[in-house]
C-alpha cells in the first residue's frame, strides 16, 4: 500500500500571519486582463490577478519586466505621466477603479504608495509631513486630533520613539531609514486600506531594510500590502504569495508564475521562474 | 596592453602645441580684461562724477528749474520705487502662474506656445513695449500719461523674466514630490500650491527680484508712458518721475550742472541695483536649496 | 592581455558546489557499498580480520558523512539556494544520514562475525548473500535517481524492497526451524537472524532515499512502505506529482 502524505505540516512564519487571506469579500485587490502602455510601448499585457486582503503580495522579476507600471496602475499613478495609458480592469473590493466615472483622486486617496528614493516634503517638518495627507486632502481637524493622529501613524510606522523630540525638525534631517519610515507614517496617515510599496528598502542599508521588513510584516495584520522588489530574498522574507513578471521577447511584460512564497521558491512550477529565482538568468 | 606602447610626440609638435597654448592664453587674457577694464571704467565713471552731487538735499528735494541752485532726485526716487512696485503686483503673480501653466498642467502643446510667446515678449526692444503701451493705454484706454501705463509697459517686460526663470525654478522641484502628494491623493492644484510652490519659493523669489531689478533701470518705456514729473507724486493716474527718465533729462540737457546731477542719480540707480543683486547673491545659496 | 576567463555562468560558485557534494555523495555511497559487500562477506567465510577491517573502515564512512554535512551547510549560509538547489542540498543532507546507518549496519555485521569466536556457521549462507546483492544494486540504483533526478527508477525500486522482504521472511521461517529442532543451535540462528535483519533495514533506508529522490524532484514528500503496490497504487502513484 503506497501513500503519499500530505505536504509538511510544519508552518511557516508566513503562513501563520497571513492565514490564507480574509477573502470573505473576495481578494481585495483584483485586476482583469490589465494591460498599460507608455506611448506607443506596451509595458505590462494582460495581467489577470487576484490579490489577498490582509496580507503581503511580492511582484518579483528583472529590470524591465514591468512590475512598477503594474504597481503604479493599482492606484492610478501610471496616468501621471504623459502619454500613459491604461486599459483593462482593476477591482478594489468590489469597484472597478477605472470605470469611466472614477475620481482617481479619490482613488489614491484610498490606497497609500511609499516610492523607492525616500521622499519627505523638504520644506516640512515631521509633523507637518504625517499631517500632509489629510491637509492635501482638504480634512479639517482640530489640533488635538491632529496631534493624536501624527503620533498614532509615526507609531505604527515604528518612528515615533526616534522623533517624537524633533518633531518640528524637517524631514529631510532624518536618516535614509527614518526618512523612508517617515513616508510610510505619510502614507498610513490616510488610513488607506491598500499600502503599495516600490521597492522601499532599495536604497536603504541592511539593518534599515531589516527594520523596514519588520514593519511591512506588521502592518500586514491590517493592511493590504503589495510589495515591489529586485530582492528575492526580501520577496520570501517579507510575502505571503509572489507574482513572477517577465518581459518577452515582444517586450511586453506579462505574468509568469503566481502563487504561495514557499512553494515558488521550493518548487516553482515554471522553468523561468526557477531560472531567474535562482540567478541562473539570460 | 602595455603603458609603453603610447609613444610621445615628436619634438616639433609639442612646440607647435606649446605656441598654440600660449597664444590662445593670451587672447583670452586680453579679452577679458578689456571686458573687466569697461566695468571698471564704467563704474569709476560714475563714481568720480556722481559722487560730488550726492547729499541730502539730493534726496530729498525736488529738481529745481534751470538756474536755480540745488534741488535733488527725490521725486524720481519715489516715482521708481512706486512704478517699480505696481509693476511687479502686475507682473510677478501673472509670470508664475504662466511658469505654472508651462510645467505643472503641461498641455504639451500649448506649453511649448507659451514659452516660445515669453521669449518672443523678452526679445522686443523696449521702446517697441513703451509704443504699444502708448498707444494702447496713454492714447487709447487712459487718455493720458499715468505712472499706471507706466507700471504696465514695466509689467510687460518684466512677465517673461519672471515666468522664465520661475518656471526653471520650478523644473528644479523633483518628481518624487509631485508624485507623493499626488499619491496621498490630492488634487492638483494643491499639489502645486501646498507642494510645489512651497518648495520652489526661494527660486521664485529670485525670479521676482531680478525682473524687478531689470525693470527698475528701463528708460524708453517709461519715456512714452510715465512721462516724468517734476513735483512728489503718487498719483496713478497723472505722470510720474522715474530715476532713468531724470537721468536722461538732466543728462540730454546743455547744462553741466545738470550733468553733474544726471552723473549723481546714476550713481544711485546703479548702487540700488547692484545692493539688490548682492543681497541676492548673499542669500541665494542658503535660501535656495 | 588579460588572464581572466569569463564563462558566462552567473552561478558557477554555486554550481561548481553543488557539483563536489554529487562527486562526495557518490563517494559515501561507494564506500558504503563495498562495506556491504565485505562485510558480508567475511561473515560467509567466518574472517575475523576481514571483519575488523569493516569496523575500521566504518570511520571513514563518519567522516566523509559529517564533511558532506559541513559542506551543505556551508553552501547554504554562503550561496542562499532555492528551488531546485535546495531540494538537492536538503536531500544530500538526509540521504548522507541514511548511508551512514547503512555503514553502521555493516559494522553490525563485521561484530557478529566476531561473536562467533571461531565455531563454524550454523549453514552455509544462500539467502544472506542474495539480500546483500539486492541491497548493493538498490543502493547503486537509488542514488543514481537521486543524482539524475530520475523519480520513476525512485520510485521503481522502491517498489523491489518486497524483495528483500520475502527474503528476510524465508531467512526467518528457516533459522525459525532449526532453533525449534535443536536448541543448542539458538545462539548461532540469533546471530545470523541479526544479521539478515540489518540487511533488511538496509533495504529500508534505501527506499528512505527513494523518498528523498522524488522528494528532490517534486518537492512533496512520499512515503514508500514496504508493501507490494496495488494496481490502485500504481494509478495513485503515477499521476500524483
Amino acid at each position: 500500500m503506497t501513500m503519499t502524505a500530505a505536504r509538511p505540516t510544519t508552518t511557516t512564519p508566513q503562513q501563520e500571519a497571513a492565514p490564507e487571506a480574509s477573502l470573505a469579500a473576495g481578494p481585495a485587490i483584483r485586476t482583469e486582463r490589465l494591460n498599460a502602455w507608455y506611448g506607443t510601448t506596451h509595458a505590462v499585457g494582460d495581467v489577470t490577478l487576484e490579490i489577498p486582503g490582509r496580507s503581503v503580495t511580492a511582484v518579483i522579476g528583472p529590470s524591465g519586466c514591468g512590475k512598477s507600471t503594474l504597481l503604479r496602475c493599482l492606484n492610478r499613478m501610471h496616468e501621471i505621466t504623459t502619454g500613459a495609458r491604461v486599459a483593462g480592469q482593476v477591482f478594489l473590493g468590489n469597484e472597478d477603479i477605472y470605470w469611466q466615472g472614477t475620481d482617481a483622486v479619490e482613488v489614491r486617496g484610498r490606497v497609500g504608495m511609499v516610492f523607492q528614493r525616500p521622499n519627505p516634503f523638504p520644506m516640512m517638518s515631521v509633523y507637518e509631513n504625517v499631517a500632509a495627507g489629510p491637509r492635501l486632502r482638504g480634512w479639517k481637524r482640530t489640533r488635538a486630533e491632529m496631534d493624536e493622529m501624527v503620533e498614532r501613524n509615526l507609531r505604527r510606522a515604528a518612528l515615533w520613539d526616534e522623533v517624537k523630540d524633533k518633531l518640528r525638525r524637517s524631514g529631510a534631517a532624518l536618516s535614509g531609514g527614518q526618512q523612508q519610515r517617515l513616508c510610510i507614517a505619510r502614507a498610513l496617515a490616510t488610513d488607506p486600506a491598500i499600502l503599495l510599496m516600490d521597492e522601499p528598502a532599495s536604497a536603504l542599508d541592511p539593518i534599515a531594510t531589516y527594520k523596514i521588513e519588520e514593519l511591512v510584516r506588521e502592518l500586514a495584520d491590517e493592511l493590504t500590502i503589495v510589495i515591489v522588489t529586485h530582492n528575492m530574498q526580501q520577496a520570501s522574507r517579507v510575502s505571503a504569495r509572489t507574482a513572477f513578471m517577465l518581459a518577452g521577447e515582444d517586450g511586453v511584460g506579462r505574468l509568469v508564475e503566481y502563487g504561495k512564497t514557499d512553494e515558488l521558491f521550493t518548487t516553482p512550477r515554471d522553468e523561468r521562474t526557477e531560472a531567474y529565482i535562482t540567478g541562473r538568468f539570460g | 596592453m602595455t603603458a609603453a606602447a603610447i609613444a610621445s610626440p615628436s619634438w616639433r609638435v609639442r612646440r607647435r602645441r606649446r605656441v598654440a597654448d600660449t597664444i590662445m592664453a593670451v587672447l583670452l587674457t586680453a579679452a577679458t580684461a578689456i571686458a573687466i577694464g569697461l566695468l571698471l571704467l564704467i563704474l569709476g565713471y560714475l563714481i568720480v562724477n556722481g559722487l560730488p552731487a550726492l547729499n541730502l538735499a539730493f534726496f530729498t528735494e525736488r529738481p529745481k528749474p534751470f538756474g536755480v541752485e540745488g534741488g535733488g532726485v527725490g521725486p524720481a526716487i519715489v516715482g521708481t520705487l512706486i512704478v517699480s512696485a505696481v509693476a511687479g503686483i502686475i507682473a510677478i503673480p501673472i509670470g508664475i502662474a504662466a511658469a505654472i501653466f508651462v510645467t505643472e498642467l503641461r498641455p504639451g502643446r500649448w506649453g511649448a506656445i507659451v514659452r516660445f510667446a515669453a521669449e518672443l515678449i523678452a526679445g522686443l526692444p523696449s521702446i517697441a513695449v513703451g509704443v504699444f503701451v502708448w498707444s494702447f493705454l496713454v492714447r487709447g484706454l487712459l487718455g493720458r500719461y499715468s505712472a499706471i501705463a507706466g507700471a504696465v509697459a514695466l509689467a510687460v517686460i518684466m512677465i517673461p523674466i519672471v515666468a522664465r526663470t520661475t518656471e526653471e525654478v520650478l523644473r528644479l522641484v523633483p518628481g518624487s514630490l509631485r508624485e507623493a502628494a499626488l499619491a496621498l491623493g490630492a488634487p492638483r492644484w494643491r499639489v502645486v500650491m501646498r507642494v510645489v510652490l512651497p518648495t520652489a519659493r526661494a527660486g521664485v523669489a529670485t525670479a521676482a527680484v531680478l525682473a524687478l531689478a531689470r525693470a527698475a533701470g528701463e528708460t524708453a518705456p517709461l519715456l512714452l508712458t510715465a512721462l516724468g514729473n517734476l513735483f512728489f507724486s503718487t498719483d496713478l493716474l497723472r505722470p510720474i518721475a522715474a530715476l532713468p527718465l531724470q537721468i536722461y533729462q538732466y543728462a540730454a540737457s546743455p547744462y553741466d550742472d545738470w550733468h553733474a546731477k544726471a552723473w549723481g542719480a546714476s550713481l544711485i540707480l546703479v548702487a540700488v541695483i547692484a545692493l539688490v543683486s548682492f543681497a541676492l547673491r548673499a542669500f541665494a545659496p542658503r535660501v535656495s536649496r | 592581455m588579460s588572464a581572466i576567463q569569463h564563462t558566462g555562468r552567473s552561478r558557477q560558485s554555486l554550481d561548481d558546489s553543488i557539483e563536489r557534494l554529487r562527486t562526495d555523495l557518490r563517494r559515501l555511497a561507494s564506500l558504503v557499498d563495498m562495506a556491504i559487500d565485505r562485510s558480508v562477506a567475511s561473515l560467509a567465510r567466518l574472517d575475523e580480520r576481514a571483519a575488523r577491517q569493516v569496523i575500521a573502515d566504518d570511520a571513514a564512512v563518519n567522516q566523509l558523512r559529517y564533511a558532506i554535512e559541513q559542506d551543505a551547510v556551508h553552501l547554504i549560509a554562503t550561496q542562499q539556494p532555492i528551488a531546485s538547489d535546495l531540494r538537492f542540498i536538503i536531500a544530500v543532507l538526509a540521504v548522507v544520514s541514511e548511508l551512514e546507518r547503512i555503514g553502521d549496519y555493516c559494522v553490525g555485521i563485521g561484530k557478529i562475525v566476531l561473536l562467533h569466536e571461531g565455531r563454524p556457521l550454523l549453514k552455509p549462507l544462500i539467502d544472506i548473500p542474495r539480500m546483500a546483492t539486492l541491497v548493493r544494486q538498490g543502493l547503486r540504483a537509488s542514488l543514481d535517481a537521486l543524482i539524475t533526478k530520475n523519480e520513476f527508477l525512485a520510485r521503481a525500486i522502491a517498489s523491489q524492497d518486497d524483495e528483500i522482504d520475502r527474503l528476510y521472511d524465508q531467512i526467518y521461517r528457516e533459522l525459525l526451524t532449526y532453533m525449534l529442532n535443536d536448541t543448542t543451535t539458538i545462539d548461532r540462528a540469533t546471530w545470523l537472524l541479526w544479521a539478515a535483519h540489518n540487511l533488511e533495514r538496509m533495504g529500508d533506508r534505501i527506499q528512505n532515499i527513494c523518498e528523498r529522490a522524488v522528494y528532490e524532484v517534486t518537492g512533496k514528500v512520499v512515503e514508500f512502505s514496504g508493501m507490494p503496490p496495488t494496481s490502485e497504487d500504481d494509478r495513485k502513484a503515477a499521476t500524483d506529482f
